[in-house]
């Protein structure tokens, strides 16, 4: 690569912004694995009573039902959000659909549009079908959100493979339908990765739908056992411990954008030809 | 297999681009369609193919009709101006893909990818990514993923335009060697009159929609029945200047040039007319006379290429062999040969 800058001064600049919160994870992190005295800024001893809520239910409740139901909700977001996009997508690049302008315009619309907005709506729907305080409504709804989004992401990036390319694999006797998926979609594959990815994601930080449609169930996200554990008016009221639950539920967070950080990035590359 | 387009209309939009058009493309046969860009030539190839459907016409490989049928039941190979290669799968896995679809069993498609991968010569890049592969060699793996199904047509669409000069030469003439040696039917669409007469046993000449002549290239560039064939075919191209029958002559006036019209007799004095000279027939000999002066030349090795600029304006190009040079600006007293002058009328109609 030939620079025409030098690369340093950008370098510093962002260590210094980005400083702030360095520093304040790594305290989360330092936190969690000592005691610091009253008053004091720096811990005096190692230890690892704050992470015992692994093992001891007694102390904030069981965390592990929480994170169960959790990867439940956020894998299920992830299939259907990218199985969805993934056929949705190719039909609007692709196929001559009836009304075609009409769904592109409506899912732009849906995506502009905040969810809290449209919750109203959404509650009556559950109520009506019966879905309401259930974790399969709250993941329908929150895959609908998602949908838009998804669609629209996987439409660019169907819109970026060339036409002859399936013309060549129908001339080679495939049917539509083979030539999606034996051509096509290996195509798209960084798109799909980097979908389920955020989809994932997504559904792992999601906190309020949960707690709006399904108030009263007897399922938890850990977002909501979060939110338990920070509340300073409960007798098992810990900041420390609440701090190692809140690395805990980000742990899985940071280590997927540490892995996928580049195909992440994909998205915003390939996915944005209207 | 001989291939039938009769009664072929095509409108897109409202817009007709192919109006009751009808060829003949014979067994084992190579036939060019050569013209500008948007006369209709991919058009006709992509309904061979299937990829368009005819708005009116019928279509017959051999004794059936295929008119109605999807591309998929076609079996045609065709051979993409940007190869259309999948970029995911290696060049065996490539060739391999009309077969599999087919479900051919796996010793079958290892013989036939094996076969084909050696009479286009890329037996030793079958493990490469399109990827890795010269623009020259994706050109023989999209050949070979076209013929290895052994198609009743091979269709090219402009197969030589994304490459560069060398290899354009060497593609040619390996495409017509492998269709040669398949003896397959094939319809090559280019707007190269080059690769049209080097490559095919017959040319059809597209205008709008047209098929305006269909010929030997031989036949086709000595015996043009436009002026719009005769200049597309040659290079340089041909010369026109405009006159008006006079006596029994092409001629125009003012400079004084008379024309023999020779056999055709009978055109009143005064109509506009078009002679057409190609370069090879006007230079130092011949036997009429023209005074001009040279306004260009370029130097082309092994021959010289000049520009003669008449007293009315008019320009005659000539080709002449590199022996003597004639400078920029200089005065000639040169000749065409009437004999192989061609004389159109003024709506371009050869008479």
């Amino acid at each position: 690569m030939t620079r025409n800058f030098a690369a340093w001064p950008i370098i510093l600049l962002l260590t210094v912004l980005s400083l702030p919160l360095f520093i304040m994870y790594l305290f989360l992190l330092v936190d969690t694995f000592s005691n610091t005295a009253p008053g004091s800024l720096l811990p005096n001893e190692f230890t690892l009573e704050h992470w015992r809520f692994l093992i001891d239910p007694t102390i904030t409740g069981d965390v592990w039902k929480p994170t169960l139901t959790t990867v439940i909700f956020s894998a299920s977001l992830m299939i259907i959000v990218v199985s969805v996009s993934a056929t949705a997508g190719y039909a609007l690049s692709r196929l001559a659909l009836p009304f075609r302008r009409f769904v592109l315009s409506g899912i732009m619309v849906m995506h502009a549009f905040p969810s809290v907005t449209l919750i109203i709506g959404v509650f009556l729907v559950l109520q009506f079908a019966g879905l309401y305080n259930s974790l399969t409504g709250v993941i329908l709804v929150k895959a609908s959100l998602m949908l838009p989004f998804g669609i629209w992401i996987m439409k660019g990036f169907y819109d970026a493979v060339p036409w002859e390319i399936e013309m060549a694999g129908v001339q080679d006797g495939a049917s539509r339908f083979t030539v999606w998926r034996r051509i096509i979609l290996p195509q798209v594959k960084p798109g799909l990765l980097s979908l389920a990815l955020f989809a994932f994601i997504d559904g792992w930080s999601e906190y309020m739908l949960p707690r709006i449609l399904a108030p009263s169930s007897d399922f938890e996200v850990l977002s909501m056992y979060l939110n338990t554990v920070s509340d300073p008016n409960s007798s098992t009221y810990n900041f420390n411990i609440f701090k190692s639950v809140g690395l805990f539920y980000t742990l899985p967070v940071l280590a997927l954008f540490v892995l996928f950080q580049n195909r992440l990035m994909n998205i915003f590359g390939g996915g944005t030809k209207g | 297999m001989q291939i039938s387009i009769n009664n072929f209309t095509k409108t897109f939009d409202g817009t007709p681009v192919i109006d009751d058009m009808n060829l003949t493309i014979r067994d084992g046969e190579m036939l060019a369609l050569l013209g500008p860009s948007g006369c209709g030539k991919s058009t006709t190839l992509f309904t061979i193919s299937g990829i368009h459907r005819m708005d009116k016409g019928q279509l017959m490989f051999g004794d059936r009709d295929v008119s109605g049928l999807p591309s998929q039941k076609r079996n045609v190979g065709v051979v993409f101006q940007n190869y259309a290669l999948y970029p995911h799968m290696n060049v065996f896995e490539n060739i391999a893909f009309p077969l599999t679809v087919r479900k051919d069993n796996k010793a079958d498609i290892d013989r036939e990818v094996r076969f084909i991968a050696a009479l286009t010569h890329i037996s030793e890049l079958l493990e490469r990514r399109p990827g890795q592969l010269s623009g020259g060699q994706q050109q023989r793996v999209a050949l070979a993923r076209a013929l290895v199904r052994k198609p009743d047509v091979l269709l090219l669409d402009e197969p030589l335009a994304n490459l560069d000069a060398k290899l354009r030469l060497e593609m040619r003439s390996e495409i017509r060697r492998i269709q040669l040696e398949t003896g397959i039917t094939a319809v090559l669409v280019t707007h190269d009159q080059v690769e049209a007469m080097s490559m095919c046993d017959r040319i059809a000449i597209m205008k709008k929609g047209e098929i305006v002549q269909i010929d030997t290239p031989a036949d086709m560039y000595s015996n043009p029945r436009t002026s719009f064939v005769a200049g597309f075919l040659g290079n340089p191209p041909i010369s026109l200047l405009n006159g008006i029958a006079m006596g029994n002559t092409f001629s125009i006036a003012p400079i004084k040039l008379r024309v023999p019209l020779g056999s055709h007799e009978g055109i009143a004095d005064g109509t506009p007319l078009k002679l057409g000279v190609r370069p090879e027939h006007f230079g130092p000999e011949g036997d009429i006379a023209v005074e001009g002066k040279i306004t260009f030349a370029e130097t082309q090795g092994r021959e010289n290429l000049y520009d003669v600029e008449l007293a009315d304006g008019s320009v005659l190009r000539s080709i002449q062999p590199a022996a003597r040079n004639w400078k920029l600006g200089e005065p000639v007293r040169w000749f065409i040969d009437s004999k192989s002058a061609f004389v159109f009328s003024d709506d371009g109609l050869r008479l």
